[in-house]
């Protein structure tokens, strides 16, 4: 899927606002505030961070929902960490 | 009270002011009542009395939904019948006085006498999740949520279907209305199936951003009883649904595809 984005045009403004929708109603729906994220984001990069240089402006940690396989949804911690120099603990 | 219940009662709320609540309501109880039906619509919105002159009543008015409660005037007193379906009925809003001054409770009694006299009984919810909402929704059936193509409705309207869901009206169904076509084609708004994804609830009905929309409530005339747009046509496909019919969306692209022909055949056929 992020293959086929490269070929995309600039990202349509609906597109920015169906994203923006759905982050927002995870929060509204599970009552998670903003800052929860923010902790979480902080903390998975400190353990990241051992082991590999983390590209800190690429990070992207979000909330989505997921269907299951019996069509109801859960929350789901998406993220998307890009990291350079893996540590070499060998 | 033990009567039988023919009526159906219908909540058009949305949360979020200013998506077109008022005017979705007129229109269905317009729409039903072409259609022959018996319809009463309620404005539940105390305090900020608005179908009156969406629906171009307001001349009329002598008593309210307050005055009925209050047991100052009965029921078929405060009932003003529009000035052309002789079947339509709009019980108005009280305009001054305190928000608080119907109870949920006393809602339902009035909805369950209205059921027993109209074939539908339509509720004009006001905005906000307060005691209004509360009042809008006692007693009611079916719900239909309105919403716009954008972010801070679409949210809102996420809130109010847990609400309607929590209170056990079961099944809402979604009405998207002022869809702006041309901009939906750039990419440029939410279309309805992005919104049909976000929501998760089944829609009922689209209607268009359209000027006979504002010029027909300019004039105190719902816009479905002049019959000749497509704004009019999204209101009675809607109507048509409510009743159990199951008809194809109107496809706003066609109404687009018309003026473009029309520009074309200007700029050729001269």
């Amino acid at each position: 899927m992020d293959f086929f984005s490269l070929f995309k045009k600039k990202e349509s403004s609906k597109d920015v606002a169906k994203e923006r929708l759905k982050l927002v109603l995870v929060q509204d729906r599970t009552d998670i505030a903003p800052k929860f994220l923010e902790m979480i984001q902080g903390e998975i990069l400190e353990v990241i961070s051992k082991y590999a240089d983390v590209e800190t402006d690429e990070i992207d940690i979000k909330l989505t929902r997921m269907k299951r396989d019996d069509s109801t949804t859960i929350s789901a911690l998406v993220a998307n960490i890009p990291f350079t120099n893996p540590r070499n603990f060998n | 009270m033990g009567e039988k219940q023919k009526g159906i009662a219908i909540v058009v709320t949305s949360g979020k002011g200013g998506v077109g609540k008022t005017t979705t309501s007129a229109n269905i109880g317009t729409g039903l009542a072409l259609k022959g039906k018996s319809v009463a619509i309620v404005d539940a919105d105390i305090g900020l009395r608005n179908l009156d002159v969406v629906m171009g009543l307001e001349n009329r008015i002598v008593y309210d939904l307050v005055d009925v409660v209050d047991g100052n005037c009965k029921l078929t007193q405060a009932l003003i019948r529009d000035k052309r379906q002789s079947e339509l009925y709009l019980l108005p809003a009280a305009q001054t006085k305190d928000k608080t001054a119907v109870t949920p409770e006393q809602m339902l009694d009035l909805v369950n006498q209205l059921k027993e006299k109209f074939d539908y009984v339509i509720m004009d919810s006001p905005a906000g999740i307060e005691q209004g909402f509360q009042n809008s929704i006692a007693g009611a059936d079916m719900a239909l949520v309105v919403t716009t193509p954008e972010v801070s409705a679409v949210r809102d309207a996420d809130r109010v279907i847990g609400l309607l869901e929590s209170n056990e009206i079961q099944n809402p169904r979604l009405i998207i209305n002022r869809i702006r076509q041309d901009m939906v084609n750039r990419g440029d708004m939410l279309d309805k199936e992005d919104i049909m994804d976000i929501l998760g609830i089944d829609l009922i009905g689209i209607v268009p951003d359209d000027e006979a929309i504002v010029i027909s409530t300019n004039k105190g005339e719902p816009v479905v009883s002049s019959g000749d747009n497509i704004a009019s046509k999204a209101f009675d496909n809607i109507t048509r649904r409510i009743m159990g019919e199951e008809i194809e969306l109107i496809d706003l692209d066609a109404n687009r595809e018309g003026k473009m022909s029309k520009i074309l055949k200007l700029l050729f056929n001269k």
